[in-house]
């Protein structure tokens, strides 16, 4: 067919384009990221657990950390973000326990307690998940520059569109780097290694 | 950010239409090969089917709609990450399959959106699914339920979290995980 034989070498170029574009896209959005924001990311929040315990910005004080904003509603990228995480701690090894590691829901009409706590036990057990009102999400989003809205489907369910990306924070609270969505191991490894030596030593 | 979205789209399709040449046109006009799709967690009341259709036939198609008995309600979505935002959406109309050409519904990008899942999905699990077409109807088909993290290429199933490992390996990960 002739309509096929110039499809091929066609779409070969498409896709060369495609490549190089998806290449200028990631290398521009990751230059944009850190370093303009560094200094307004983190703050002040007040928070229930996956147990039920009430939890602040204080408890988290001490160690790094990494926090990471989702919903259980989410087909793939929350549990492969959870996941990715989950194998990245295992990996981490001993070093692993000088970071907490937070899920905070941007769905809290949904994601009570006990579901954000069975939801989480699919995962590594040291992964916490944080829920609390409408309001006080709003405020630690905001906090964490973090956008997310609710996106109503038909038959009156939602979902919701939400950053995708993991933030590593010092033991003081401040900002230090992020894992975009579907970093290589490599180099989540080697983020997540440098905010574990950066826990002040007792 | 529309470009994007269509190089992308552009890029998923090259990268299966090469097999579909190789084929002759056959009598079935809509093929549907190794659907899957990937353990729930706990409580999830949601989950994913993915799949990669093939339409041998000369006239463009389209997959309308979904049943299945594992969930209250099943949409034909499209996802993506663009700026580090999550965005899924179900597509209005349905999901266009072109004539002579592949469609791949794989994590990140389309799927068939189970919603209100009746029970979480386990691995080793498999439930049948009907998928309708626009002009070739209902196709039944069966799903295997892999592992959470699991992704699918030509080569089969990766029973691993993602493509990261492969990428730079080329082979199958290393799990530790349970
Ligand atoms: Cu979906």
């Amino acid at each position: 067919m002739p309509a096929r034989q110039w499809m091929l070498p066609a779409f070969a170029g498409l896709f060369s384009c495609a490549v190089f574009a998806l290449g200028i896209v990631y290398i521009v959005s990751f230059s944009r990221g850190a370093p303009t924001i560094t200094t307004q990311i983190g703050g002040a929040f007040s928070l229930v657990d996956d147990t039920g315990a009430t939890v602040t910005e204080k408890t988290l004080a001490g160690k790094p950390y990494t926090m990471y904003f989702g919903y259980t509603f989410c087909p793939d990228v929350c549990p492969t973000t959870l996941l990715d995480l989950s194998r990245w701690i295992q990996k981490l090894g001993p070093d692993a326990d000088k970071l907490n590691y937070v899920f905070v829901t941007v769905d809290p009409e949904r994601d009570t307690v006990q579901s954000l706590h069975d939801y989480l036990s699919s995962f590594d057990k040291r992964i916490r998940g944080y829920t609390g009102t409408a309001a006080e999400i709003a405020q630690i989003a905001k906090e964490y520059r973090v956008y997310y809205k609710k996106v109503p489907t038909e038959g009156g369910g939602y979902t919701m569109d939400h950053s995708a990306i993991i933030y590593l924070m010092g033991s003081d609270g401040k900002f230090v780097t992020v894992i975009p969505y579907q970093e290589d191991d490599a180099s989540a490894l080697a983020k997540l290694r440098n905010v574990a030596s950066l826990t002040p030593t007792s | 950010m529309r470009t994007f979205s269509k190089l992308a789209f552009a890029a998923v399709l090259i990268a299966f239409v090469g097999p579909a040449f190789a084929q002759g046109t056959g009598a079935a006009s809509i093929t549907v090969e190794q659907p899957y799709a990937r353990a729930t967690p706990a409580g999830a009341k949601t989950g994913a089917v993915y799949m990669t259709i093939d339409n041998k036939s000369g006239t463009a198609d389209r997959l309308t709609g979904a049943l299945s008995d594992v969930a209250d309600k099943l949409q034909i979505h499209e996802m993506k990450v663009e700026n580090g935002v999550m965005q899924m959406r179900e597509i209005p109309g349905g999901l266009p399959i072109p004539a002579n050409g592949s469609v791949v519904l794989k994590p990140g990008s389309y799927h068939v959106m189970l919603i209100g899942l009746k029970k979480p999905l386990t691995a080793g699990e498999k439930f049948p699914l009907t998928l309708t077409f626009e002009k070739a109807g209902n196709i039944a088909v069966t799903v295997p339920v892999q592992a959470m993290g699991a992704t699918q290429d030509k080569g089969g199933i990766n029973s691993m979290g993602g493509m990261q490992d492969g990428k730079s390996g080329g082979g199958m990960g290393h799990m530790e995980m349970k």
